[in-house]
């Protein structure tokens, strides 16, 4: 079959690989209709996240149709059914994931003991992202293995189409787990770091969920339109401050609630912290780039929330602890528990309270997937979001 | 591959200039403007007054070397003015200077009686190469601006049946999880009446 395969830093190639097979009694074979490129996937493409190696298949944003199943999977899936798979590879039975915290389900991950040297402990298995988190081939290739099948898939409906559901794998469920970690309440300002694909979904979860006002912070200015679009105020950070923008827009409190949708590969508006920040990590002293969960610490409002979808692998430098402690502040972070909001957002779409479709701008066959990895990255060509047909 | 959006995409013309979509800050902009008046200017004076400034540079030899730059001055200044993206002009501006200093700098051997005017040009040359290259950088490095077109289609592309101003809390039946938000009493905000 054909998948995009990581081959180094900012080197991925569409090649001809062995077709996947079922390998225990809970896997089964998609054959994928659809899939995504994430922006987690531009951390592998760049480096950024260890423990990857040549050959690794890509993609854990992804569709299909059931075509082989194992022998234990008890009816939960058959043949010809029509599934969007999570990104967050869930067994179901473990104590994390009884309680709904399928990220960080306990049984999953097969490098268990990688991660835990890592992370202290392990979290879940994750779909063609590094050998952390597992090291399953990804779903940017024609078919998958999806690894405790019974329980890791989403049934979707056929009057919906393949684009409108496709993002129930990941952006939208963290989209809206960004802005419910936020706990927004009417009377809160939501500001929002980073108008990519999470970003602009968490700006449509965060006017849903009532927020009084909706503000997002990016530079790239078609991604500021459909931030406007969506119903935020912008603020374009190569011309505005958005310490003092924010608490212009707050009579000087600040925002009570703060999303950072950007992650370890921020870029400061201010140079010197960004030369700061890329000298320390080319040189590992440190890994992630922090500048927006300084600058989210320091304008929330004291007693405020600071949610963090955004994805971060290591190390940040200078947090102002000072700040968080003081003013109180509560952080919530994490990938997302996919499956805890599918049933919600499958009725949400079908209700056409919202298409999550809109954030499209490409689309386009598997073979050109690496060269739209780099037009994705790079924000060439009004790029937002990718959607591969293999 | 499928574009939803601004199809143009042309080849060679991409690959000198970065992109035509650039969106530089006006001090910039006014910069690309002025090299462009200051391209063409410096194109005439050389066409015109070529002979004079061999001379002055004691090289009287030069004349049609000096008047073949200022016709390539001229072309750039109409290319820097002319076009929607002056980016690979202006890096055509830092490329020509280089030529400019090499052809100068043979004008400053011992024998030349005319050596510090060489230096004078030199000293010039130097100083508009140095505004060249920050002017040509600060072009490419410029932060994309997108077409009408992209903006006007991105502009409409809420994801939502109706505008996001009637949509602001249609989600409100969502009860947030208690053990993702905390237990009831330290929530904030939820019990002051702000
Ligand atoms: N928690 C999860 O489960 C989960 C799931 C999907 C994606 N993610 C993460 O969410 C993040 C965003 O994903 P995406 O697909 O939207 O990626 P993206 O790269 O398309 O978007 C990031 C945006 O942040 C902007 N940005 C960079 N520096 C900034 C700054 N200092 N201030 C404001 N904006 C800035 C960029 O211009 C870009 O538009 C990534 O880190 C990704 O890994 C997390
Ligand atoms: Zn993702
Ligand atoms: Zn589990």
């Amino acid at each position: 079959m054909r998948a995009l395969v990581w081959h180094g830093t900012q080197d991925i190639r569409c090649d001809t690989v062995p077709d996947p097979e079922i390998e225990d009694d809970r896997d089964a074979i998609i054959k994928v209709t659809a899939c995504a490129i994430c922006g987690s996937d531009l951390h592998l493409y760049d480096h950024v996240i260890p423990a990857m190696k040549k050959g690794d298949i890509l993609g854990h944003e992804f569709m299909g149709e059931v075509v082989e199943t194992g022998r234990g999977l008890n009816g939960t899936l058959k043949k010809g059914e029509r599934v969007v798979i999570p990104f967050i590879i869930t067994c179901g039975e473990c104590d994390q994931c009884k309680r709904g915290f399928f990220s960080v389900c306990e049984r999953t991950n097969r490098n268990r003991n990688l991660a835990d040297k890592a992370f202290g402990h392990g979290t879940a298995g994750l779909f063609g992202y590094s050998h952390l988190t597992g090291g399953y081939a990804g779903g940017q290739a024609e078919y998958v293995r999806v690894p405790f099948a019974d329980r890791t898939h989403i049934k979707v409906p056929d009057s919906l189409t393949d684009e409108q559901v496709l993002f129930l794998g990941d952006i939208f469920p963290t989209g809206w787990q960004a802005a419910v970690q936020a706990d927004i309440q009417p009377t809160d300002t939501v500001a929002i770091w980073g108008a990519g694909p999470v970003g602009q979904m968490a700006i449509r979860s965060a006017i849903l969920l009532g927020a009084k006002q909706v503000i997002c912070i990016d530079s790239v200015p078609e991604r500021l339109e459909m931030a406007r679009a969506g119903g935020a105020i912008v603020i374009d950070n190569t011309h505005e401050s958005p310490v003092e923008r924010l608490n212009e827009l707050t009579q000087g409190k600040g925002p009570e609630k703060c999303i950072d949708a950007v992650g370890m590969e921020a870029h400061s508006p201010r140079a010197v912290e960004q030369v700061y920040d890329r000298v320390k990590q080319a040189m590992m002293l440190e890994s992630d780039r922090g500048s927006v969960l300084r600058e989210m610490i320091y304008v929330c409002r004291p007693a405020g929330i600071l949610s963090v979808p955004g994805v971060y692998g290591g190390l940040v430098d200078k947090m102002p602890m000072g700040a968080l402690m003081n003013k109180g502040l509560t952080l919530r972070a994490g990938q997302t528990h996919v499956n805890r909001w599918s049933d919600d957002l499958v009725r949400r779409i079908e209700e056409g309270q919202i298409d999550p479709s809109f954030v499209i701008t490409h689309r386009a066959g598997l073979e050109q997937g690496p060269e739209l990895y780099r037009t994705f990255r790079d924000k060439k060509d009004n790029c937002i979001k990718v959607v591969l047909r293999p | 591959m499928a574009r939803d959006s601004d199809g143009s995409k042309s080849g060679a013309l991409a690959r000198i200039a970065p992109d035509s979509r650039r969106r530089p800050d006006p001090a910039t902009e006014g910069l690309a403007q002025g090299l462009g008046w200051f391209s063409l200017g410096l194109g005439a004076a050389e066409i015109f007054g070529g002979a004079a400034i061999a001379r002055w540079l004691g090289k009287p030899e030069l004349t049609p070397v000096i008047q073949a730059y200022g016709v390539r001055e001229i072309v750039t200044g109409v290319g820097i003015l002319g076009t929607t993206d002056p980016t690979p002009w202006i890096w055509g501006r830092v490329g020509g200077d280089a030529v400019d200093i090499a052809t100068v700098l043979p004008a400053l051997e011992e024998t030349n009686p005319r050596r510090g005017n060489a230096m004078i040009a030199l000293m010039a040359l130097a100083g508009v190469t140095a505004l060249d290259l920050v002017c040509a950088r600060n072009l490419s490095e410029a932060p994309l601006r997108p077409s009408r077109r992209v903006r006007s289609d991105y502009g409409r592309r809420s994801g939502f049946p109706e505008s996001p101003e009637a949509m602001r809390g249609r989600a409100r039946d969502f009860e947030p999880p208690l053990d993702i938000v905390g237990p009831q009493a330290m929530r904030a905000w939820t019990s002051a009446e702000a």
